[in-house]
């Protein structure tokens, strides 16, 4: 007992160790081998891959490398399963959703330590916040199962869902996709990461034993190949992935025009903002919440500190010392703070990263402490004197490094913490509530805590603004990326497009005297503008008639109306009510010219007066429906487990493209420019092609409408070529796509260079259908949803 | 953009590991006062994962236990208080631990015994009488314990008795009032003057934490006592509501570092009322050694006033040396 004596006098912090005994058992028990889940049951692996304990680097489990016809075989398994599985009754999915939060409890601590064997991260972290998170994950969702067919009234399941998770929250990430597909009533091909397979296996066992019926969960192991094949899948109608940009681009590549519904939650390079006067000494443990935890292996890590001048070099002190406080080590010790990295790969890569920010002259600070040299660690390492144009600034490098960089007014800040292609989570650290709730708006990220920081919760949507991935995960708003809607109506076939023509100049003589000619212009910025190009389409009847001309856009005259369209941004911050306004407007002014339209829309479409003024009127009372949802698409508070609200704030998207079809001139047009801008966006148009000179006539009473200059930017021509043109342009947020598949499919491609958001169809709607045509739907697309956390408490 | 090439940065202060110079403190700085911000959740996030992110076990719980015993102020401070139990706890204040256990722990040489006793004005003459030659300094609590409104004259007046007495520490309570009304100027007088009635006492004062409605008075009041002379600073009477909490040691230390890093003088920190189990004392110290550094686990810079916590401690040393759970009735009441 020499040792108390001696520890009484140095009060050093001794091992803790976590017992891995019973998973070891676990382990022993399935001989270290595991194949696949399908069909309810687990499969013989055939070729296997290791899985290594990162803080040793020794062997944990031989794991089977999934084949194309695994895959094959688990979305047979899911699609057999789905009819009864979609067709229970919800309080019955919901009985299964509860029995597996509760299993998940009942093993909880097998959970957190075989989790903590396989990821390297601490079994502090994987019993306090994983696991406890998977559980509440799935009672929530037992609840959404309970209450979707009320709900979620007209929606339904969309089918089989492709999921494929990442290894930095092995088992989280299982649950976020799990529960509300299975609560929606989908069935699911999941594959695990293929550093961290264990927990899902242990998952597995757990639904086998909760009874959850076969093929409603399948779980396909193994490396990229075995993702691809599920993405590429076509019995698979949803794809959901979490992890990296690049990797998520590739999916929206191979996925695009498939039809698949897509779910992102990518890469992130997360701003933590601190004012002159916030909480200094909670600010540094914010930072230590935000870019330690989980060795800043985590999307949304505040890994860009962003410090007002005034008070930097104080915190900067401060979170020096804390550093040496930190403990790193076993990650089964209940006493370290940090655990090791999942992979040498992945130490590679952040010693290389560290390494270029050396080089690139900002200085690099680490305690004075060692990390253990066996397994992959790496110390937590802080920045300074970086600029946003260094490469650590820029690339996000998931690990344990912070960058720190200054800023003098809030407006800097705010430009500084937008300075990226990211766009995931922002924490904003001040005592004024006024500058906390101006700050929180303004930050292009999906989720903003207050005075915090990488807090989670099921009832709370997650997910990304720009190319950190569209979607969103737990809340009703996740709740919609697994369902679809089961009543939309289709509208008539379109016709093929006019082909491009020299212009013949037709003109109609009227009482004896020449007509004056009518040229129509593209409208950009609130002025008629001539196409860039010079050249102009012939505009025909069904029948041959020729109707008029329309200028013929290009890619310049998209360049200029997106410039437009960003220059009009104020648009997005006008009150709902003087939105609405407008939309009245709008709608009062094409009242005034109604036959004037319904002629035109009968030149063009040759149905008949009738219908055409039928069109119009449907267009007036689509101005009015936007115009009184202008400022009652309201957001929601959460309910979250914190003292405090999560104020989930709908969010216009930003500069948008609409590409219409040619169902209904007019209406459907109309039907896209409403929502977006009542929602605050501002819009480039690509009216219908083939009967665009509705849409020209339009601008007229757009400059009637006190519609400001650029809200709204038509640029007539070949539909699906400037569609692309928008889907490439990287200042475009988002894209609807109303025509082909082979247009969807072109817009789908070119969007994953800036991962904008697209919404694309090719089964025409029924424009007249107020259902099929309007709605909800409309402004679900047209927003997005940002989770802004603000605890309170004095 | 913006950013300085590189931040000027001044090293932490070194804290001795000797004797520390008592704190003179300074003049009423009110803006130093008057800038502090407290987060309350951020700070409540912080202290609800002290207890998770650090744990000790086997011998290095049993070290820091007994290193928690010598940290203790074993009190008794009720309205029926006797010389009898006064020399009880006097006779367990020598010897906390039994015979038996010392040995099988094999801490015969370290001596253990407790930071001080702590008791009523009255008792200071039996108490010190009862310690006499065990180099165990006697507490007392003053200036009109536990609420502090007893007029000026007296408080001082009490705190000169039991300096007379022969109490070494004298633990003052503030007006309560003088913090909710923000008068800063008030509290900095009162404790300058409590301070200067010690004399060589060494001075503990008392902010009745859980009477003062926001961390953020707890921080200012902290401040505000420490630039008035204080030795300690000390959560709580043990008679207020709620008395010694994590959050409040939080803050009280980040205010201590504060301080110590603005003059270099480093303040001691007391948590009292409420800590009756080896774990919660156990939390204390991880505070202290995250906090504050390895310094403040010293009987001169950290003390628990406590009165049940010792008999727990004495149960999980028991179990440690047995690995059998132990039970009150076998060790010697205080």
């Amino acid at each position: 007992m020499a040792k108390v004596a001696e520890i009484f006098e140095t009060m050093e912090y001794g091992p803790a160790p976590e017992s891995n005994k019973e998973a070891l058992a676990w382990l022993a028990q399935h001989n270290g081998r595991f194949g696949h889940f399908i069909g309810g049951a687990f499969t013989e692996p055939a070729a296997t891959f290791d899985v290594i304990d990162p803080s040793t680097g020794k062997l944990l489990a031989k794991v089977g490398d999934g084949s194309k016809a695994d895959v094959d075989a688990a979305v047979a398994a899911a699609r057999a399963a789905l009819p009864a599985w979609k067709g229970l009754a919800p309080h019955a999915r919901a009985r299964y959703l509860y029995a597996l939060a509760r299993g998940v409890q009942k093993h909880s601590r097998l959970l957190a330590v075989l989790e903590s064997m396989d990821n390297g991260k601490s079994v502090r972290e994987t019993r306090d916040i994983d696991v406890p998170l998977v559980a509440r994950h799935f009672y929530h969702h037992a609840g959404w199962a309970q209450l979707l067919d009320t709900e979620f009234a007209g929606h339904e399941a969309i089918g089989v869902v492709g999921q494929i998770i990442p290894w930095n929250f092995p088992l989280l990430m299982l649950a976020w996709k799990i529960a509300p597909a299975l609560a929606a009533g989908n069935t699911v091909v999941l594959k695990p990461a293929e550093f961290t397979p264990l927990t899902a296996m242990a998952f597995a066992e757990i639904a086998r034993d909760a009874g959850l019926p076969p093929g409603v969960v399948n779980l396909v192991n193994g490396h990229g190949e075995t993702g691809a094949a599920i993405v590429d899948h076509p019995d698979v109608d949803k794809i959901a992935f979490t992890g990296s940009t690049d990797v998520g681009r590739i999916i929206r590549k191979a996925t695009a025009g498939s039809g698949k519904k897509l779910s992102l939650e990518l890469g992130g390079k997360s701003p933590f903002i601190v004012y002159d006067d916030a909480d200094l000494d909670s600010v540094v443990e914010g930072v230590v919440d935000a870019i330690w935890f989980n060795q800043g292996q985590v999307c949304c890590a505040g890994s860009r500190l962003l410090v007002q001048e005034g008070v930097a070099e104080r915190l900067v002190a401060k979170l020096r010392a804390r550093m040496e406080k930190l403990r790193i080590g076993s990650p089964l010790d209940k006493a370290i703070d940090m655990g090791a990295i999942v992979a040498p790969v992945q130490l590679e890569r952040i010693r290389g990263l560290v390494q270029q920010g050396v080089d690139e002259g900002a200085t690099m600070w680490q305690p004075s402490w060692a990390c253990p040299t066996e397994g992959s660690f790496y110390p937590p390492t802080l920045f300074t004197g970086v600029q946003p144009s260094s490469t650590i600034a820029q690339v996000e490098i998931f690990g344990p490094v912070l960058v720190a960089m200054t800023f003098r007014t809030p407006e800097e800040s705010v430009a500084l913490a937008n300075n990226t292609p990211f766009g995931l989570a922002a924490s904003v650290w001040t005592e004024s509530i006024n500058l906390a709730l101006d700050i929180a708006p303004k930050i292009k990220a999906g989720v903003v805590w207050i005075n915090s920081t990488n807090l989670f919760d099921a009832a709370a949507g997650f997910g990304g603004y720009r190319e950190s991935g569209f979607g969103r995960e737990g809340g009703r708003e996740g709740l919609w990326e697994y369902v679809k809607r089961s009543n939309v109506k289709p509208a008539k076939a379109t016709k093929p497009a006019a082909a491009l023509r020299p212009a013949s100049a037709k003109v109609e003589s009227t009482e004896g005297l020449p007509a004056i000619d009518r040229t129509p212009k593209l409208f950009i910025g609130g002025k008629q503008a001539r196409p860039d190009g010079a050249y102009t389409r012939r505009i025909v009847s069904p029948s041959g008639a020729a109707v008029g001309e329309a200028p013929e856009g290009n890619r310049k005259d998209i360049r200029n109306a997106v410039e437009a369209a960003h220059a009009a941004k104020g648009w997005g911050r006008a009150t709902g009510h003087n939105r609405a306004q407008i939309l009245y407007y709008l709608g009062e002014n094409l009242a005034t010219r109604a036959d004037e339209f319904a002629a035109r829309i009968d030149a063009l479409t040759e149905r008949g007066r009738k219908a055409a003024r039928h069109e119009v009127d449907a267009a007036i009372a689509r101005l009015f429906t936007y115009a009184a949802w202008a400022d009652k698409y309201d957001g929601a508070v959460h309910s979250v487990p914190i003292r405090g609200v999560a104020i989930a704030m709908n969010e216009p998207i930003g500069v948008m493209g609409l590409a219409c079809d040619d169902a209904s001139p007019l209406l459907g047009m109309i039907s896209l420019v409403a929502p977006a801008i009542a929602m605050g966006n501002t819009v480039i148009v690509v009216p219908s092609q083939v009967h665009p000179l509705a849409a020209t006539d339009f601008y007229s009473v757009l400059e009637t409408s006190d519609v400001p200059a650029g809200v709204v930017n038509l640029v007539t021509g070949d539909r699906d070529a400037l569609a692309k043109v928008l889907a490439e342009h990287d200042d475009v947020e988002a894209v609807w796509y109303c025509g082909t598949q082979a247009g969807a499919k072109a817009v789908e491609l070119a969007s994953a260079g800036n991962m904008k958001r697209t919404w694309t169809s090719w089964e025409p709607r029924d424009w007249l259908d107020r259902e099929t045509g309007e709605g909800r739907e409309f402004l679900r697309a047209a927003t997005q949803v940002k989770n802004v956390w603000v605890p309170y408490g004095e | 953009m913006t950013a300085k090439p590189n931040l000027t940065l001044v090293a932490p202060r070194p804290v001795p590991a000797g004797p520390v110079d008592r704190n003179p403190g300074m003049p009423l700085d009110l803006d130093a006062v008057r800038a502090l911000r407290v987060n309350r959740s951020a700070v409540e996030r912080r202290a609800a994962t002290m207890g998770t992110r650090r744990t000790v076990k086997k011998e290095w719980q049993a070290a820091w236990l007994l290193r928690a015993i010598t940290l203790m102020d074993l009190t008794t401070l009720s309205g029926d208080d006797t010389p009898g139990n006064v020399q009880r706890l006097c006779a367990k204040a020598r010897n906390p631990l039994r015979a038996d256990l010392v040995e099988a722990l094999g801490v015969g040489k370290l001596g253990i015994k407790v930071g001080a006793v702590c008791v009523y004005h009255a008792l200071v003459p039996a108490a010190v009488e009862a310690l006499e030659g065990s180099g165990i300094p006697v507490a007392a609590v003053s200036t009109g314990f536990p609420a502090g409104l007893s007029p000026v004259p007296q408080r001082l007046e009490e705190i000169r008795a039991s300096v007379a007495a022969g109490a070494k520490e004298i633990d003052i309570v503030i007006t309560r009032a003088h913090v909710l009304t923000g008068n800063w100027e008030a509290l900095y007088d009162e404790v300058k003057q409590f301070r200067e009635a010690c004399g060589e006492a060494h001075m503990k004062s008392i902010l009745a934490t859980g009477e003062l409605a926001t961390l953020g008075n707890v921080a200012r009041a902290s401040l505000v006592a420490m630039q008035a002379g204080s030795d300690f600073i000390k959560t709580s009477t043990g008679k207020e509501g709620v008395n010694a909490t994590i959050p409040f040691g939080l803050v009280m230390c980040r205010m201590i570092r504060e301080y110590f890093e603005q003059t270099g003088y480093a303040v001691g920190f007391k948590p009292a009322g409420g800590i009756r189990t080896a774990k919660t004392a156990l939390e204390f110290l991880y505070l202290m050694k995250e906090e504050l550094g390895d310094r403040w686990l010293r009987a001169d810079l950290f003390r628990f006033g406590a009165s049940a916590l010792l008999t727990d401690i004495e149960r999980q040393l028991e179990h440690f040396t047995t690995q059998r759970y132990s039970a009150a009735h076998r060790h010697p009441m205080p």
